[in-house]
């Protein structure tokens, strides 16, 4: 199964999204990344019984931080799916790119530049 | 533990706005538990300022430490060679480790990156809620183990209040109320004539009523 999606997105393995926290996502942004997605398994369905509910706290408390210091919420998503669904894996990774395209690059990345 | 919850972000913007470096200093103690202001805390204050000011175009040096104590003069001083490469520290610790920060470095301004609440427990993660007010008379032997004064709201001591309905407290309608606590738990402990005992008028000199309050331990001096 060949599938497209593009190639800006930068895979991360977790053993679960519940490992992810807050700091690994505002640190990918604040290191440039233009958006950060978690695509956890389908809610009532973790492994680790609720590894993938956290993660969505977790994105949601993202997304609120990003919005108190004038930055979009929407550039982090949390998407679910089962680990069987490749085309859906494609078709998120579609729709995040579109819409992070939409909202433009990352504003912090001017000073980032001139800082290095 | 001490509770306390993080200010909105906007007004730790404002506080520290006029300076070029900064130190996000945290408290491994009381606020590590409650989540407001633990290494953890820091790092994620941290990286939201210095992203903030970035799309402002402000280079600001902002960065992260967090102490064992900062109620203690030991752990203070292992800010003390740092502190002056810093214009401002914004110190995640309670009110006292706050102000004990201030008292340590005089040249240096130190805000307040959080709120603090109240002596308190975790009933679950994310959830705090009060136990203790200072008072300086503890009278939890009379009540059961259950404090009227930080959980009644009139703070009474021959209570429950006519406004106490059903078990809860008339302000609130998901109150507790103390007094009922107080009673089923003087009968779960087969106590029911403690109820029976008139409690005297409280000495609230040892309360803050009294003025800033010490304790002196010359056995334990060094």
């Amino acid at each position: 199964m060949r599938l497209d999606y593009s190639p800006d997105i930068k895979v991360i393995r977790v053993p679960c999204t519940g490992k992810v926290d807050v700091i690994h996502i505002l640190h990918a942004l604040e290191k440039g990344a233009d958006g950060v997605y978690l695509v956890g398994c389908l809610e009532g369905d973790c492994h680790f019984l609720h590894g993938n509910l956290l993660a969505k706290k977790r994105v949601q408390r993202a997304r609120a931080i990003l919005e108190s210091i004038g930055m979009e919420g929407d550039r982090v998503r949390m998407y679910n799916l089962s680990s069987g669904e490749a085309p859906q894996f494609a078709q998120y990774a579609r729709e995040m790119d579109e819409r992070i395209r939409e909202l433009g690059p990352n504003p912090i990345k001017p000073g980032l530049s001139s800082a290095a | 533990m001490i509770v306390a919850e993080q200010k909105p972000i906007q007004e730790i913007i404002e506080e520290i706005r006029g300076d070029h470096s900064v130190l996000i200093l945290g408290c491994n103690e009381c606020v590590t538990v409650c989540e407001a202001g633990g290494k953890k805390e820091v790092a994620v204050l941290a990286s939201a300022l210095r992203m903030h000011f970035m799309q402002q175009g402000e280079q600001k040096q902002i960065e992260e430490r967090t102490l064992e104590r900062q109620c203690d003069q030991e752990y203070l001083e292992e800010l003390r060679d740092d502190i002056d490469r810093y214009d401002s520290v914004l110190s995640l610790a309670c009110g006292a480790g706050i102000q004990f920060t201030a008292e340590k470095y005089h040249a240096t301004p130190v805000y307040p990156g959080v709120n603090t609440k109240f002596i308190g427990v975790t009933e679950e993660r994310g959830y705090w809620t009060e136990r203790c007010q200072a008072c300086g008379q503890c009278v939890l032997a009379q009540t059961g183990g259950i404090c009227p004064v930080s959980r009644c709201a009139k703070r009474l001591f021959n209570g429950p209040c006519g406004g106490s309905t059903q078990g809860k407290c008339e302000i609130n309608p998901e109150l507790d109320c103390a007094w009922q606590l107080i009673i089923d738990r003087l009968k779960s402990l087969n106590q029911l004539e403690a109820y029976e005992v008139l409690a005297p008028i409280k000495d609230w000199s040892t309360d803050r009523d009294g003025g800033p309050r010490n304790v002196v331990r010359e056995d334990v001096e060094s």
